[in-house]
């Protein structure tokens, strides 16, 4: 890997945060609405309940981590569409920089726009809704770093897909996280989905993760067999989206699609 | 004067370069050199196989079988080696327009491995007359402007291979006149190969040291630009390219 070619790309997502500061709205303006709408569920179920559960740790912390997820994901992504949009794909692979270089560049890129909306959500959640978010200690370190795995991962498949498809198919991309969410048990143990469902949600590390919370706060310990198992499924899954972005960044050379790609939809 | 040079170090060496599609071969077993210091004019009509030759030799586009030597690099080999020694500009990759012309070139600096960048961004202002453009943003700017930027960001990493697809295709006579000036005396000055394909035959006969004509995929004809016309029965260089286009030439 080549530090310059790297920091080139980091640093045009900058010069375009610059240039445009509207490009921080997004990145603020969802994650605060997500927090500030759970926030007041979980009060309010809080207050209905007449239980001694305590809805906001679990339910307001499961958000985070899940925007967390999503942000990484989309941070990714979106460094990569911005060269779909500004049909630069010509300039940017007729020059020395690897798929190594720019993969990591999107990667750094999506750390440190993603990192602005982290900042946003914690401060709400622990300054509005005393939501304990460091509380968990060390799982919690492990816990957002198999979610940032999961956010590379999905980030690196969706900008492969998007290669493969064509420019068009970007609409396929924002939806993703959405769809995954049923199955990534955020809200609920795993145990409350249909066994198809639990199948499907075992394939996908941020199970792992929200089933280890909930165990750290009933008081379970350190849930190590879980973060072991995500551990897995996630390095595992890495790989193939990895796999998937360079097999069809070759046949996009092969085929002549990257320098045809400035057609809306090279399908 | 072109420089002496051994002919493993050609800045640019085409072996036997083919591409098929299926059943369609757009290019058939290709072959040949720039030299350094020399201007190669690459001819032929639309779908002749001109831009395809150039997506081969950038990297973008695979071919069947052959090789491509960047300044003696095996591009299929060392790919980021050998794209670090050429650099393009055409008509069809603008830099990107949400970026101003100064974060363009820093960025693509960078992307090439340029050490030294603030300083080569700053002769390349000047040079280019981008000085007062900096900080405009690039999909802001005329299109001689835009080529202006496109070659600014070309001559990055001092190449020493240069492909230039059509480069005047958007400007006026007057601004199309002072980049050829410009490309002549970067061949000369700095000795750097050039590949150039354009439409504009006098602009050809103008900047070209040897020209190749293309068609269907395959060579017809190559020469001097000033002496191939004559040498084919016709009056000019427009003309022959238009017979050329039209009916494959018996050469003599």
């Amino acid at each position: 890997m080549s530090l310059r070619p790297i920091a080139g790309i980091v640093l045009r997502q900058l010069y375009l945060l610059r240039g445009s500061p509207v490009r921080v709205f997004p990145m603020v303006t969802w994650v605060a609405i997500d927090i500030v709408l759970w926030g007041f569920i979980t009060r309010y179920l809080n207050s209905v309940s007449g239980s001694s559960v305590n809805f906001i740790p679990a339910m307001l912390g499961g958000v985070l981590l899940w925007d967390f997820c999503t942000r990484i994901m989309q941070g990714v992504s979106t460094a990569f569409l911005e060269d779909v949009w500004s049909r630069n794909f010509l300039n940017l692979f007729a020059s020395p920089l690897s798929i190594s270089d720019y993969i990591a560049g999107l990667v750094i890129t999506s750390i440190l726009t993603s990192s602005v909306g982290v900042v946003v959500m914690i401060v709400l959640a622990t300054g509005v809704f005393h939501l304990q978010f460091f509380s968990m200690g060390l799982p919690l370190v492990a816990f957002m770093m198999l979610l940032f795995l999961f956010g590379i991962t999905l980030g690196i498949f969706a900008a492969g897909l998007v290669l493969r498809l064509g420019p068009a198919s970007e609409w396929l991309l924002w939806p993703l996280p959405a769809l995954l969410s049923p199955f990534a048990a955020v809200f609920y143990p795993l145990a409350t989905l249909p066994t198809w469902m639990q199948w499907i949600a075992r394939a996908l590390p941020p199970s792992y993760v929200f089933e280890g919370m909930r165990a750290q706060l009933a008081g379970g310990g350190f849930p190590l067999q879980l973060l072991l198992g995500g551990i897995a499924v996630s390095a595992a899954e890495l790989f193939l989206a990895t796999y998937f972005y360079a097999r069809v960044y070759k046949n996009a050379v092969r085929t002549g699609l990257i320098a045809r790609y400035s057609a809306e939809s090279a399908a | 004067m072109m420089a002496a040079i051994s002919p493993q170090r050609f800045p640019l060496r085409v072996v036997k370069l083919r591409k098929t599609y299926r059943t369609k071969t757009a290019l058939e077993e290709l072959s040949f050199t720039v030299q350094s210091g020399e201007i190669l004019g690459l001819l032929g009509p639309n779908g002749a196989g001109k831009t395809t030759t150039i997506n081969m030799i950038l990297g973008v586009l695979e071919p069947t079988s052959g090789s491509v030597l960047i300044d003696g690099i095996d591009l299929s080999k060392q790919r980021e080696r050998a794209l670090a020694k050429t650099n393009f500009a055409a008509v069809y990759a603008a830099l990107p327009g949400n970026l101003t012309v100064k974060e363009n070139l820093r960025f693509f600096g960078l992307l090439y491995g340029i050490s030294s960048l603030r300083q080569r961004v700053e002769e390349l202002l000047t040079e280019f007359d981008l000085g007062h453009l900096r900080d405009a943003k690039c999909g802001v700017l005329s299109s001689g402007e835009q080529t202006r930027a496109a070659l600014a960001k070309a001559l990055l990493n001092r190449p020493q291979l240069l492909l230039l697809d059509e480069p005047t295709a958007s400007l006026d006579p007057s601004a199309a006149q002072l980049i050829r000036e410009k490309i002549k005396t970067l061949a000369a000055r700095d000795g750097c190969g050039i590949l150039w394909t354009s439409h504009n035959m006098n602009e050809v006969e103008e900047v070209c040291d040897r020209v190749m004509f293309l068609s269907q995929g395959r060579v017809l004809l190559e020469g001097d630009p000033k002496s191939l016309p004559q040498d084919h029965g016709s009056p000019t260089l427009e003309h022959l390219f238009i017979r050329v286009a039209r009916e494959p030439l018996v050469t003599p």
